[in-house]
């Protein structure tokens, strides 16, 4: 299995889909081929049209407001003593996380096509937020799937989801989170094809799904990519890019652009949900190296049983807890092109706690995982490594969980 | 030699009516009582699906995740299912059996594995939901040459041509989804509209054993008598969970169901 040069990782899919010939692909029902089908039609002609990139970057840079921050974390930096720590604090983006770019292209591809209602799944709820923030200005009727746990948990993205009219549809069947959710949205599809479009939350689901996702999400690293150059007059000669991976849609955005420069120069780290310490349950199928199987529409690594039934995970961040992961992640793994690892809730609460206090900086949980591999990290690493951490997603929606974890005082002090 | 699918349609068509077809969960709500089920509805019906329970359908509504939940809670596993059909197939009453499922469980158990012990408990036919064309034509060339039979689905959205080239590679039976819907849905399509879409499928296979699925129920059975065959399956799964809750015996309720769904198209 090799990684080509020269050509967008989206891109280098076989003729059925499939990454590396066993990544991905479209296991889905017959129902869903032909809407699968338009979808990449329209999406391969769309995305080498200088019009409709235009669109979209203005878009992006008007409504979404890019670029968003590169800052140094200078405290934290001594505060750890190895490598300078940097972040690229992608939570600035309207609505607070890198959800919104994908959210935006499919709203704009369902615009297109002539579809009013767009149907997506969230975990964390920053999915279903930014397509409902989405659906509204681009005047779609909007409807998000989403697991009763996790409608639970991250009642701020809900009660946001609500605002911007959104019907939040909770998913009662199995484990109540996301894996749920992307099922019932996708069974929703299969049902109302015809004048609905689906919006699949992260680098997953059919192959078209996954590329529409690392194309929209693509945009961070773009930015990244100058911003260092700004910084630093060049690509820095040690650089790290940590980020969370639940799905892999911002890890995947971050790194993409860096795709083609050596490992040893550009090093890509993906901290995947470890789960409660003591847990097995954990959501990180290419940290504990789960078998290949299929999920959702595509055949990646997935935490299942020895006959095929997909196994419930347990994380505290309900943006990475999930079974599977992008196909996308698995062809970088299996190219050996990125490292993956994972960090407890235990962890990812400590780092939380670690990062607010030097830095004037609120990391949601998930990319609070990342915080916490790279601090350690970091610790071993020259002066002139540059460590970068994707914030992709702001604490704010963690409000309920973290004021019980760590106390209320805590919570409102930062 | 005709094969025990086709050998059933045929015994269908010589009465003048289309193949009933069930569908019913393995291990719903417990092994020995899926297989007495099986058992006493095959008295009735032609051919019987046999439902591989899987926890992420992506294309099956409440009344089948709900049996197939059931199942998998009470720690049904791939082994039990080809043992419910081995022992089905010993009962005097037995009827062709097509294992329905999604690929995944078929992917773990290996796929010529699963071929094999499909032979050797007696499945004689297999329908993938997840696995389309032309995902699935090695899959289903190796199956046809164990003699067990792939059913190609075609649906609503299905093009012409694409139409064309599924029926070619399809083996004797071809399964129609009757509208855009996951299993369950009310039928919101006419009846009138179905057909029509089922006669353009038996002008362009004219050979092959179509049937409809999706939508069919004690209501909407009897304008289609004019078919090769039909699915009851959601309707069935909704009677064993509607006995369990009344505590009455789903063998007795579901076997009156179907005997009731056999004499609409006799």
């Amino acid at each position: 299995m090799k990684l080509k040069k020269g050509i967008p990782v989206i891109d280098q899919g076989d003729k059925l889909g499939f990454w590396g010939g066993k990544f991905g692909g479209n296991f889905v029902p017959e129902t869903l081929k032909k809407p699968i089908e338009d979808l990449e039609i329209q999406f391969n002609k769309l995305k080498n049209d200088k019009n409709f990139v235009n669109v979209r970057d203005k878009y992006f840079k008007n409504w979404i407001g890019t670029p968003t921050r590169f800052i140094k974390l200078n405290n934290l930096t001594k505060h750890v003593g190895g490598a300078q720590i940097w972040s690229k604090v992608v939570s600035d983006a309207n609505g607070g996380a890198h959800k919104i770019y994908n959210a935006t292209v499919h709203c704009l591809l369902a615009k297109r096509s002539g579809k009013k209602v767009i149907i997506g799944d969230t975990g964390a709820g920053y999915a279903g937020k930014m397509l409902s923030m989405a659906a509204k200005k681009f005047g779609l009727k909007c409807k998000i799937f989403m697991g009763a746990k996790d409608i639970k948990r991250q009642q701020p993205n809900v009660k946001a989801m609500k605002k911007n009219g959104a019907d939040v549809i909770p998913v009662y069947s199995g484990s109540q989170t996301l894996v749920d959710a992307v099922s019932e949205c996708m069974r929703y599809w299969v049902a109302n094809c015809d004048t609905t479009a689906m919006c699949v939350g992260s680098t997953v689901g059919p192959a078209i799904f996954v590329r529409i996702c690392g194309w929209s999400t693509s945009q961070i690293s773009r930015e990244l990519k100058i911003q260092l150059i700004n910084e630093f007059g060049e690509i820095p000669k040690k650089l790290k890019l940590y980020n969370c991976v639940g799905g892999g849609s911002s890890s995947f955005g971050f790194w993409n652009e860096f795709m083609d420069y050596d490992k040893k120069q550009v090093e890509f780290i993906g901290v995947e949900a470890g789960g409660p310490a003591k847990s097995k349950r954990h959501a990180a199928p290419l940290t504990y190296g789960s078998k290949i199987g299929i999920l959702h529409g595509a055949a990646q690594y997935v935490n299942q049983d020895s006959d095929g039934q997909i196994e419930e995970t347990e994380s505290i961040s309900a943006g990475l807890d999930y079974p599977g992961i992008s196909p996308l992640h698995c062809f970088l793994k299996d190219t050996k092109r990125a490292r993956y690892t994972a960090a407890s809730d235990e962890e990812a609460l400590k780092a939380y706690q670690i990062v607010t206090k030097y830095e004037n900086l609120r990391p949601s949980l998930e990319p609070s995982h990342a915080f916490s591999v790279a601090i350690k990290e970091a610790k071993k690493l020259s002066k002139n490594t540059i460590v970068v951490i994707n914030s992709c997603g702001d604490a704010y929606k963690d409000r309920g969980i973290l004021e019980k974890k760590l106390g209320k005082k805590y919570v409102k002090s930062n | 030699m005709l094969n025990p699918i086709s050998l059933a349609f045929k015994k269908a068509k010589n009465e003048k009516r289309p193949a009933l077809l069930t569908y019913t969960v393995a291990g719903d709500s417990s092994k020995k009582q899926s297989l007495e089920i099986l058992k006493a509805i095959s008295n009735y019906a032609d051919i019987l699906e046999v439902g591989v329970p899987h926890n992420t359908p992506v294309a099956d509504g409440g009344q089948i995740q709900t049996s197939a939940y059931r199942s998998i809670k009470n720690g049904i596993k791939m082994n039990d299912i080809f043992k419910i059909v081995s022992d089905f197939k010993k009962s005097k009453n037995s009827k062709p059996v097509i294992f329905m499922g999604y690929y995944n469980m078929i992917f773990q158990y290996g796929e010529n594995n699963f071929l094999k012990n499909c032979k050797k408990s007696g499945v004689n036919g297999l329908i993938v939901v997840d696995l389309p064309w032309p995902e699935n034509k090695i899959f289903s060339k190796k199956c046809k040459k164990n003699s067990i039979n792939f059913i190609q689905l075609l649906s609503p959205t299905t093009s012409n041509k694409r139409l064309k080239s599924i029926s070619k590679d399809s083996h004797d039976m071809i399964y129609y989804i009757s509208m855009l819907s996951t299993t369950g849905g009310k039928l919101k399509v006419s009846p009138k509209k179905i057909l029509s879409n089922y006669n353009k499928i038996k002008k362009i296979s004219p050979k092959k054993n179509c049937v409809i699925g999706f939508g069919i129920t004690e209501k909407t059975i009897s304008n289609f008598k004019n078919t090769d065959g039909l699915v009851v399956g959601s309707q069935i799964c909704k009677e064993i969970t509607r006995s369990l809750s009344n505590r009455q015996n789903p063998v007795i309720n579901v076997s009156k169901m179907v005997s009731k769904l056999r004499k609409k198209i006799s």
